[in-house]
């Protein structure tokens, strides 16, 4: 007896080691899909017990739970971490899964390319949070980057910021930013050159243009980083001047480098967000689309203008008129064409049937919160407003009601969406909703209320503050709903192991959707598609549904 | 919310207050567009969810629509072109202001986490606690701030007054405040500037012209102190030019003349200590120098090892500086 | 992708290549960085507080454009050569290409030698010396993978491992040549035209 234990159990550690060995080894669009994913949620409860350690120091005036150095550390941090090692991978795990299914291809363009991109953005979270242990220096000061998530100069010159802390931020983003120009190449390829026959540009499912335009938006966005990185770090190990302000170098012109990502980097972030919503929407209305070719439109709109507003985030560097002037109407412009997007979203479900499942639960509420979010963007953008606005908490409010009240809601909305379809089974309807209410009310508790703090004074990234000034009851009520959003995310969490295996079967279709990516098994076999399917309109299912009224005769 | 010292709409200086109305036009554009848009939203997922009673037929197909498409693009449109015309003469009237011939200058330096106030035309040299008169709208008497850093970039904040202009190294800034209303208007330095950015507090008194200029003789006067006889006070001085204190700090009349740290020449005029870190008081002045990382962890004043005696002297001759 | 998708049935159902697609990909996101250099360059041209300035360090490197510029010329000959599976002329014209690369390269290398030794620039000593050698140096380690790249093929070549069937490879890496030459062109006007 003990003897057959013993072998099962070799059988077992032997089984696990070959099946570690074949994920570590993919190129399979569908295993790295799921392989940043999953990393995605690992930062995303780092970066979120971050946030509530943030939230425990500012939950009382003169708090002392943490030491102004550990704040200003997890405030980088988290920023740092959501953006670049929550955000991004969750967005490409996504394009990664869907993009080949959708246009009824077998793989990405580039498998190999795909498997070094992914363990390059690997690598580069682990870099960063290895600078806890590894940044203390010569000098012995460091530990984790305290900069901000931008890294204004020349706060990070070696004269103030000693240590090695600064150079992990560097690599770690320098690296995770190679991982995402790979990645976009490789998007854009896919998209471009395996599409399945009758697959026009025009029959493109909306989610695939959304990402192209938002990989186009990495490939211009993404290298300006890289570059005044690489000034940076020549300034901190060669003695050059680039933003050394002793030696005539400019402090504003970091600035200006940053934000020429970090705005466009602001959309790549959003824009897959759109097109689960322009996917998930037309589904649970049992509608098409409503106007695809302006949807694709406006995208393409918003990716060139999104280049031309960088510097709305330096009103208050002291800059001409004219400049201000110009970059608020850039700004504004903005509004247009995501105004239409909102619109045609709300023509969507007008008229149809709305199934109110949890996916459709969270596009809905990210309509709402995305209209806020683009609404208190514009009060930013009209530049005297910006100047009482800027770095206190009201942006603060402004940008999480655009990364976790659209971004993220987005996301779990994809989750419940495409999880049977990665899974085979059904995410579990009621947790689903116990998560989609907690994290909604939480979300309203922390963010909606931080808008005030921020009119009465606040400015963001204090480590502690002055009783008196009527941010006591507000900081409280904030500090309480981001625990509220913490057992929203616990329920999520639960939903996806608990369903794993107890999960109602899925079937290949469960939702009655239309695109390619639900013709296949779920999950899909490692091809993919066993005939390579033709279509004939964006809707393929819908044709083979309703052969008596297909989609083809009218687009 | 009425106990909110530094609430942007309670505006009392010009810049705060015209910004303040178009913030409030602002706001109400943007409120109106929520109402409606959200209120569709809302309309559209009540109207049209499935019933119970759904006969699981699926709804009309529709594609899109050029009128409408057309319609909502447009309109937002005029809306973009009202705002930014409007916003633009609020720029205007802000920052296309030239200086007047009566103004008060003062050039306000960033230090990582003090902020230094010299007024060049009064000869002042001061920290962290800004003193301006009242400006008569009908005579206006504004306060010109240029603005510097020494080391990092910072960012001028007292809402009440106006709204954020930073100081960053190698560049000047400029800005300007005519508060309307005597008072005291706190605010802090709103960029991110290190370990304490938090505590890198600001205060600014608005005097009546007859009080700012009483104020201004007091501080303009070289070495106003009575040399002390007191012997504690003699001593004070003696540890104060004996020790480091001099290299960062400078006291008028002694031989302290460093510009590393704040002037203290007049050092007793104000009411908090390392910008806002605590209140002046001996006991906080003791602990100060004592230990300033007790009080502000990680202040660039080092602890100076003095025997508590010592200290006591030190403070002595501290208190002496009105 | 001036061969964008043909869409005549299923039978010609033509897409465009995936290697060049990801070539000009790449292209574009080079473009992005080299454009931000640039600009560095440019905003501080003359800013550097004490010199030497680039008039008193620089002059014409025209043997070095010379030969890069014609470099272009010869890797195209090359592909043509491939392309109408002439092996031995695309030996020829490749070789020449990797040699004119390498001469670049080595003028290059003296000028820096020169510009340390004579006129005391290094990338510390002002911020002329900070934007000149990291932009020219940007491009001359193009200029080096590119040149690792084409004597990787020539050694293939050499050894008779090249088909006519890489044509579309050796192709993309053309394309790669043709972009460092054009950079090149913008770093020859900015640096050494409009900068002096
Ligand atoms: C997902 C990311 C995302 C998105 C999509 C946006 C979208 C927008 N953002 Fe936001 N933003 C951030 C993330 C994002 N932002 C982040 C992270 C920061 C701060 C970074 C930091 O400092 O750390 C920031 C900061 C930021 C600032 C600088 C604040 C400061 O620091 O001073 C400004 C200023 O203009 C701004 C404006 C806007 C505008 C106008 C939009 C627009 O795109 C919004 C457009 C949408 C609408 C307008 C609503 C829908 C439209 C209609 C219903 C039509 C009718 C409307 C009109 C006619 C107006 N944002
Ligand atoms: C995608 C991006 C993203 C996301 C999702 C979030 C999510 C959250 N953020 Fe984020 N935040 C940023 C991006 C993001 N943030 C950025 C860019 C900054 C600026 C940084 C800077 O200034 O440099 C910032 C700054 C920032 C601040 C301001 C700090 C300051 O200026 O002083 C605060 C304060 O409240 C905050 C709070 C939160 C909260 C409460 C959440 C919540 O939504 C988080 C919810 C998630 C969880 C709570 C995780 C679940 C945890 C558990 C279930 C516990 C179990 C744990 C284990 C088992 C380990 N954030
Ligand atoms: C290395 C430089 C340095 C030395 C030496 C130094 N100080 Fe300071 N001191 C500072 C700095 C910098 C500040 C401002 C700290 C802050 O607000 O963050 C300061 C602040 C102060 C303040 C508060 C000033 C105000 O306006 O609020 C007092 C009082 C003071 N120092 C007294 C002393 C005395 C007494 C000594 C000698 C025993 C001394 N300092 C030595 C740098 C120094
Ligand atoms: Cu000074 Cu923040
Ligand atoms: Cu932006």
């Amino acid at each position: 007896m003990t003897g057959e234990a013993a072998v099962t159990t070799r059988e077992v550690e032997a089984r696990f080691w070959q099946r570690l060995h074949e994920w570590i080894v993919t190129v399979d669009h569908k295993r790295l899909g799921v392989m940043y994913v999953l990393y995605a949620l690992l930062f995303l409860l780092i970066g979120g017990s971050e946030a509530l350690l943030i939230r425990l120091q500012l939950v009382a005036p003169h708090n002392t739970l943490l030491a102004p150095q550990t704040f200003n550390r997890l405030f980088t941090l988290h920023g740092t971490t959501m953006v670049f090692f929550v955000g991004m991978p969750l967005i490409f795990g996504f394009a990664n899964y869907l993009v080949p299914l959708m246009i009824g291809a077998r793989d990405m363009a580039f498998p190999r390319l795909n498997a070094f991109s992914f363990w390059m953005s690997a690598f580069a979270g682990l870099l960063l949070y290895f600078s806890f242990l590894g940044a203390e220096g010569l000098y012995g000061a460091g530990s984790a980057p305290d900069v901000g998530w931008f890294a204004y100069a020349p706060l990070t010159s070696r004269a103030f910021s000693r240590g090695h802390s600064t150079d992990y931020w560097i690599l770690s983003i320098f690296l995770s930013g190679v991982g995402s120009i790979g990645t976009a190449v490789n998007i854009i390829t896919t998209v471009l050159s395996r599409r399945c026959p009758g697959m026009t540009l025009g029959k493109l499912p909306l989610l695939c243009w959304f990402y192209v335009v938002d990989s186009v938006l990495v490939l211009v966005g993404v290298p300006p980083l890289a570059a005044a990185q690489l000034m940076l770090l020549a300034d901190r190990f060669l003695g050059a001047h680039f933003f050394d302000t002793q030696a005539g170098g400019s402090a504003v012109l970091w600035q200006h480098f940053f934000w020429i990502f970090g705005h466009p980097e602001v959309y790549i972030l959003m824009i897959p967000g759109w097109a689960f919503a322009s996917e998930i929407i037309p589904v649970f209305s049992r509608k098409a689309i409503f106007g695809y070719p302006v949807l694709v439109g406006a995208v393409i709109a918003i990716g060139f203008v999104s280049l031309s507003v960088w510097a709305h985030h330096m009103f208050a560097v002291g800059m001409s008129m004219t400049a201000n002037t110009f970059f608020m109407v850039a700004t504004l412009l903005v509004g247009i064409p995501t105004g239409i997007k909102i619109f045609n979203w709300i023509g969507t479900m007008w008229g149809g049937k709305i199934r109110l499942a949890t996916p459709m639960l969270f596009c809905i509420a990210f309509i709402g919160q995305f209209l806020i979010a683009g609404l208190t963007g514009i009060m930013l953008a009209a530049v005297p407003f910006n100047w009482q606005l800027t770095d206190s908490t009201f942006v603060v409010a402004h940008f999480h009601f655009m990364l976790v009240g659209s971004l993220l809601f987005t996301v779990f909305a994809a989750f419940y969406y495409w999880f049977p379809k990665v899974t085979g089974r059904m995410l579990d309807e009621k947790l689903g909703k116990l998560h989609f209410w907690l994290f909604l009310v939480g979300f309203h508790l922390t963010f909606t209320v931080m808008h005030i703090p921020g009119l009465l004074g606040m400015p963001r990234r204090i480590y502690t503050y002055e009783p008196g000034r009527g941010w006591e009851t507000l900081n409280l009520v904030i500090t309480i709903g981001a625990f509220f959003q913490a057992a929203g995310v616990a329920c999520f969490l639960v939903n996806l192991v608990r369903s794993l295996h107890k999960g109602k079967l899925a079937g290949p279709d469960p939702w009655d959707a239309w695109t390619l990516e639900w013709s296949t098994s779920s999950p899909p076999p490692e091809y993919n598609f066993a005939v390579v399917p033709t279509v004939r309109s964006r809707r393929p299912l819908w044709d083979l549904k309703h052969p008596e009224d297909p989609d083809w005769v009218y687009e | 919310m009425g106990d909110a010292p530094a609430n942007i709409f309670a505006a009392v200086s010009a810049p705060a207050s015209r910004t303040s109305e178009l913030s409030l036009f602002v706001l109400a554009v943007t409120g109106a567009i929520f109402f409606v848009v959200f209120g569709l939203t809302i309309v559209a997922v009540v109207r049209f969810r499935r019933r119970d009673t759904d006969d699981g037929r699926e709804p009309p197909q529709v594609y899109g629509s050029n009128q409408l498409e057309t319609a909502w693009t447009v309109v937002p449109v005029l809306i973009v072109l009202v705002l930014a015309l409007t916003t633009a003469r609020v720029i205007q009237s802000i920052q296309g202001v030239t200086r007047p011939a009566n103004a008060i200058d003062v050039i306000v330096i960033g230090h990582q986490w003090w902020w230094e106030l010299r007024y060049p035309g009064l000869g002042i040299v001061t920290a962290n606690e800004l003193h301006v008169p009242v400006s008569d709208p009908l005579a206006p008497t504004p306060t010109w701030l240029t603005l510097l850093s020494a080391d990092v970039a910072h960012s001028f904040w007292v809402p009440r007054l106006a709204g954020k202009t930073d100081l960053i190294p190698n560049r000047v800034n400029h800005m300007w405040i005519a508060p309307t209303a005597p008072g005291v208007y706190v605010g802090q330095c709103a960029e991110y500037c290190g370990t304490q950015h938090a505590k890198m507090l600001l205060r600014v008194y608005v005097h009546p012209r007859d009080e700012f200029e009483r104020w201004a003789q007091a501080q303009r006067q070289g070495d106003p102190q009575v040399p002390s006889e007191l012997d504690a006070v003699v001593a004070g001085r003696r540890v104060f030019e004996s020790n480091a204190c001099i290299n960062c700090h400078s006291v008028a009349g002694t031989v302290g003349n460093g510009r590393y740290g704040p002037d203290l020449t007049h050092l007793m005029s104000r009411a908090t200590l390392a910008a806002g870190a605590a209140p002046l008081s001996p006991e906080t002045l003791r602990a100060w120098i004592r230990d300033p990382n007790g009080i502000k962890p990680g202040a660039h004043m080092p602890a100076m090892k003095l025997t508590e005696q010592q200290i006591d002297q030190l403070v002595q001759f501290l208190l002496t500086l009105h | 992708m001036n061969q964008a998708a043909v869409v005549a049935g299923e039978a010609g159902w033509e897409l465009p290549s995936r290697n060049r697609v990801g070539m000009v990909c790449f292209i574009v996101a080079e473009s992005a960085m080299f454009v931000i250099f640039v600009v560095a360059y440019l905003f501080y041209l003359g800013k550097s507080p004490y010199g030497p300035t680039p008039e008193q360090a620089l002059s014409l490197p025209v043997a070095n454009t010379i030969c890069l510029l014609s470099s272009s010329g010869t890797i195209a000959w090359a592909v043509r050569a491939l392309r109408r599976g002439r092996l031995a002329t695309f030996a020829v014209a490749w070789g020449a290409t990797a040699a004119l690369g390498a001469l670049f390269l080595a003028g290059t290398g003296r000028e820096w030698a020169r510009l340390v030794h004579h006129e005391r620039l290094t990338p510390a000593t002002n911020l002329f010396g900070t934007t000149y050698y990291s932009l020219v140096g940007l491009h001359a380690f193009h200029v080096t993978v590119g040149l690792v790249l084409l004597t990787t093929v020539l050694m293939l070549t050499l050894f008779g491992k090249l088909h006519r069937r890489y044509t579309e490879h050796v192709e993309v890496l053309a394309l790669y040549w043709h972009f460092v030459d054009c950079v090149w062109i913008v770093v020859f006007s900015v640096v050494y035209v409009i900068g002096r």
